[in-house]
């Protein structure tokens, strides 16, 4: 009985292969056909009947494919009978499903261990700042710990999987409970963890302060301003401060909406690309003006939201120059970029601007070509020929330079 | 004393009910049920429903990824002017990423999960005969279902659903003109979940006066099984963390539509200075993640208290450490209150603070390591049976330990800084809530199938599902953690604007194709589920040889449960296997002393009275003497 089943099933499966091979062809050819069309006339009627018929063939393709999982589902029940009806034991499931998961294992091993390889390697490479070469030794730290716990526990559950799977001559061993082991294995984690902690905690409060040192040399100041969809900056003039700012004065001139009742606005420059003096403590003043944006830049491990009305800082010291990072990667078109990290709107994933890190010569000579956030139209409009903050403080100026 | 008046109540419930519970018509016995097993199934195929459509969403954004140039003409017909000219517009795709996490959090997670399976064993393993307020639970059912309708309807609004991420920060969810996704989508957004929440609120309250009030005679809480436990502490998370949502979203309806400023504060869009001064969006951040991360918690505890059922009756052995189990459940119930924070590292939350929540944040690594430790004992020297729940039980420690893992990573608010927001994250919690919490489902859908409808579900299929999603679900996580470590931010439309990221379209593409692969061997689910609930075999009494009580009532649903008398329960509910007894397992309804053969000082260790005490102490006296 089973013998004729088969019979059939083959008629069947040549049937379906035959549905396949004119189905692949069909489709192939209404895909060359299309593109053709697409290209010189654009004929939408042909574009979509060809993308009904792919549709159908990838559904009609699905259906076999079910069907085929039917047949085999079948054929294995007849095989089970069988063998039952001959007086032999059926298939065994319990044996054949636990040799599933070792093999799942090992597979899964072999996977793992591609996946380092391949996509690890793809990875971005070490920190170039300060504090990111302290994250990254303790990222592998944790790396080392995890992957070991990681690798253990999945070898002993699919271990025991295998192991024990299920028979009828053997029971189970009756074990409700060890404290002593219960113990250790409350204990064991909970000290490794306090000491990730610790290392986590000491790290994390060093990062964050941000506030300059007695001793330390001043950071650099740089205004961040995060809004739909870019990045503004503002870097301080000569005397090294930036100016304040207020919300209420932006317009289509003053477009960080810089207070000119500081004199230190008066001297502030714009600029178009986040340029950083390398081996320098940089100090991002992080604002934005319409939604939630964040600063991020993987390359020197940081990241802090822009918020608006919530003013956030991140200060860290670059440790390698654009030049020193493309010839070490041998990439002569490699770049750092500053994206945006949190969902902000439709243009959310390419709100980006390109950094440069150079030395500090070329800093300055850049800092020196940079145009005045105050351009001669602002100055007319804040009317500030007659404001007597502006003209003592562009008085003092002078008179320093000639000093 | 409650329990005994409880029950007397039950009984007499019971027989006054036996009149009429056969005149039901189609409406009350249905649609407007209360009874707590239809009320389970309702709540199963809704969930399975909305889990479907949250699963082909993700199947959009997925083909968007992998395929970021090409056009698929398809995609136009089906989504009309949220794909122009076969691409996924920019905004939609982020309603899609929005609605699919929403949809999978919420609604299949949540209330698929906890609203199946709370409400068929709560009754059913504690010996009663239905919830405590049987209306409000139907009641929770039809708000949860309204929910749902209300948020599929955002996608017939002109401007599309929802967008601003599954988290809705403020501003951008509060200012209609920062994305079209903050429009009307929003709005219906915002009500779905009070109703949503709502809807949390009446079934958590239900669950835990039954388990408080309703629990037959002997079945004190040391002897519920941990899936009682799990759904307990979960409705009790539930019970004080959503209110907290609701509130925060009570705020954000405030700020979109009557002009307050809780969130906003010193805004300038497209060029227009706003009016709203004084508010902070770390507020929302603070009130979201309040009941957000307990909600992961919510997910993930009936998942691991199912499967503690599961792995313990398929291992034929008692759960290893059943107080540990309930202990580490307390203390992560406990502490999911205190953790919050670690979401908001980054986000401007003074730093200190953030180093605060990240030491709590670790030490709640701990119980959760000792559950995993204690499902390896559990399966040591076992005698492995693998049914279809089994698998998908053992599938789901593997997805614990791979995703909980990574979760020590970015507890580290140091190594956060790198890690926040990319797609080591997603990685992250689609393995660890995601799928672990999926496969705890799914364990409980196929173990609890033939309680549910009455007939097995096809075993061979089972095996089949369970292998391709347990493959598909690998293949499409775990390349994601590399492409965080290579700091690719999460929610991002296409990768081909940076250079650096360009890399990783390859990647994406062999992520897509794993994840239609598996969502197709879903196909093999779906079949199985609704096949069987129809045609499927016959099921026995008790087909997996369990011990606990829902097992000792009739296959064929009665109203009451229990034809007569509810069972008393004598024992704890892990008996399997027990030396000296002939069968490898002893339900809970078996006294002691007709198992004189196999009684251990264990047994009695937990509510030890007088005569216990002396049976105790002969038993070790004797001990000694060997």
């Amino acid at each position: 009985m089973a013998f004729k089943h088969l019979i059939n099933y083959k008629k069947f499966l040549s049937l379906s292969a035959m549905l396949l091979l004119l189905g692949t062809n069909l489709v192939m050819a209404q895909a060359a056909s299309s593109n053709s069309t697409a290209t010189d006339t654009g004929n939408t009627s042909a574009q979509t009947a060809g993308m009904w018929t792919s549709v159908g063939y990838y559904t009609l393709l699905f259906v076999v494919i079910c069907i085929a999982v039917a047949i085999i589902g079948k054929i294995f029940k007849v095989y089970d009978l069988t063998l039952q009806m001959q007086g032999k034991k059926g298939v065994n499931w319990n044996n054949v499903m636990a040799t599933c998961f070792i093999i799942f294992l090992g597979a899964g091993l072999i996977g793992v261990y591609y996946s380092f390889s391949v996509q690890g390697s793809m990875i971005i490479g070490d920190a170039v700042s300060v504090h990111g070469k302290t994250l990254d030794s303790m990222f592998w730290t944790t790396f080392g710990i995890t992957f070991v716990v990681f690798l253990i526990t999945q070898i002993l559950l699919f271990g025991f999987v295998f192991k024990y799977k299920g028979s009828d001559k053997r029971k189970a061993y009756y074990y409700p409970h060890n404290n002593t082991i219960e113990k250790i294995w409350t204990v064991a984690p909970a000290i490794v963890l306090t000491v990730l902690v610790v290392f986590g905690f000491l790290t994390w409060r060093k990062i964050t302060n941000t506030v300059d040192a007695k001793g330390e040399p001043a950071s650099l100041n740089i205004d961040v301003t995060g809004h739909q969809f870019a990045w503004e900056l503002r870097y301080p003039g000569a005397d090294g401060k930036l100016g304040k700012k207020n919300y209420k004065l932006v317009n289509g001139t003053n477009k960080l909406g810089v207070s000119y009742d500081d004199k230190n606005s008066f001297d502030d420059l714009q600029a178009d690309t986040l340029v950083i003096p390398v081996n320098k403590s940089v100090r991002l003043n992080i604002l934005a003006q319409d939604v939630i944006h964040s600063v991020y830049m993987p390359n020197f491990r940081v990241q802090i939201n822009a918020v608006p009305g919530l003013p956030t800082y991140f200060k860290f010291t670059p440790t390698a120059t654009t030049a020193e990072m493309r010839n070490k990667l041998d990439q002569p078109d490699f770049n750092y970029h500053l994206y945006c990290n949190k969902i902000c709107g439709g243009s959310h994933y390419n709100m980006q601007k390109l950094v440069l890190v150079v030395t500090e010569a070329e800093y300055q000579q850049w800092l020196s070509q940079q145009k005045p956030y105050l351009t001669d139209q602002l100055k007319k409009e804040l009317k500030l020929a007659e404001n007597p903050l502006y003209k003592q403080t562009v008085l003092q100026t002078r008179l320093a330079s000639i000093n | 004393m409650s329990t005994l008046s409880v029950h007397d109540h039950g009984v007499a419930h019971h027989d006054h009910d036996h009149e009429h519970h056969h005149n039901e018509s189609f409406w009350t016995k249905y649609i407007f049920s209360q009874d707590h097993k239809m009320i389970a199934r309702q709540f199963l195929i809704t969930g399975i429903v909305m889990a479907v459509i949250a699963m082909i969403l993700s199947i959009l954004f997925r083909i968007q990824l992998a395929y970021p140039e090409k056009s698929f003409p398809l995609m136009e017909t089906l989504l009309g002017r949220f794909a122009p000219g076969g691409r996924l517009d920019t905004n939609f795709y982020l309603s899609l990423v929005t609605i699919h996490g929403t949809i999978m959090v919420f609604f299949v997670l949540t209330a698929g999960l906890s609203g199946t399976f709370s409400n068929l064993l709560i009754p059913y393993q504690l010996g009663a005969r239905d919830m405590a307020s049987p209306f409000m639970n139907m009641l929770s059912y039809w708000l949860f279902f309204v929910a749902s309708v209300i948020m599929m309807a955002s996608f017939f609004v002109e401007k599309g659903p929802a967008g601003p991420g599954w988290t809705i920060y403020p501003p951008l969810s509060a200012l209609p003109k920062a994305m079209p996704g903050s429009g009307m989508g929003m709005t219906l957004w915002l009500i779905s979940m009070t109703l949503f929440v709502a809807s949390q609120l009446m079934g958590g309250i239900n669950y835990v006066s039954t388990i408080l009030n309703m629990r037959t005679k002997g079945m004190d809480l040391w002897k519920m099984p941990l899936t009682i436990w799990a759904f307990f502490l979960t409705a009790i998370l539930g019970i004080l963390a959503f209110p907290v949502l609701v509130a925060g979203v009570v705020l954000l309806i405030f700020d979109r539509s009557f002009g307050t400023s809780f969130y906003l504060s010193d805004i300038v869009i497209q060029g227009q200075v706003m009016p709203m001064e004084g508010g902070s969006p770390i507020l929302f951040q603070h009130l979201f993640w309040f009941l957000g991360h307990p909600e992961v918690y919510i997910v993930i505890m009936p998942a691991l208290g199912i499967s503690s059922e599961v792995i313990a009756t398929n291992s034929r052995k008692p759960i290893f450490g059943y107080h540990a189990m309930v202990y580490s459940l307390i203390g992560i119930t406990v502490l999911s209150f205190i953790v919050w924070g670690h979401h908001m590292f980054v986000t401007g939350m003074n730093p200190f603070l953030g180093g605060v929540f990240m030491i709590t944040t670790l030490i709640i690594a701990v119980p959760s390591a000792v559950k995993t430790f204690n499902y390896l004992a559990t399966l040591w020297r076992g005698n492995i049976q693998f049914t279809p729940a089994m698998l998908f039980a053992i599938g789901l420690v593997s997805f614990f330990i791979s995703g909980g893992i990574t979760g020590i990573f970015l507890g580290n608010a140091a190594l956060d800084i790198n890690l926040h927001d990319t797609y080591f994250v997603v990685a992250h919690f689609h393995l660890v809530m995601g799928s672990a919490a999926i496969f705890g489902m799914l364990a409980g859908v196929y173990h609890w199938f033939p309680k549910m409808f009455g007939r097995m579900m096809d075993e061979k299929l089972g095996y089949l599902h369970f292998w391709l999603t347990f493959i598909g679900a690998y293949l499409v996580f775990f390349p994601m953690h590399f492409m965080g470590l290579d700091g690719v931010p999460r929610r991002y439309y296409s990768f081909t604007e940076i250079e650096s990221l360009k890399q990783w379209v390859s990647v994406n593409t062999f992520i897509t194709w794993a994840a239609i692969f598996a969502a197709l061997a879903q196909v093999a689910f779906l079949f199985n589920f609704f096949y069987s609930i129809f045609f499927g075999k016959k099921a026995p009494q008790n087909p997996w040889n369990s011990t606990t009580l829902e097992w000792t009532t009739p296959v064929e649903h009665i109203h009451g449960n229990w034809p007569g008398e509810i069972p008393t329960v004598y024992r704890w509910p892990y008996d399997y296997s027990k030396p000296g007894h002939d069968e490898d397992f002893i339900p809970q309804t078996v006294s002691f002393s007709q198992t004189l053969s196999s009684n251990l000082p264990h047994d009695f260790e937990d509510h030890a009275s007088h005569d216990n005490h002396e049976w105790v102490n002969t038993q070790k006296s004797n001990e000694e003497v060997k």
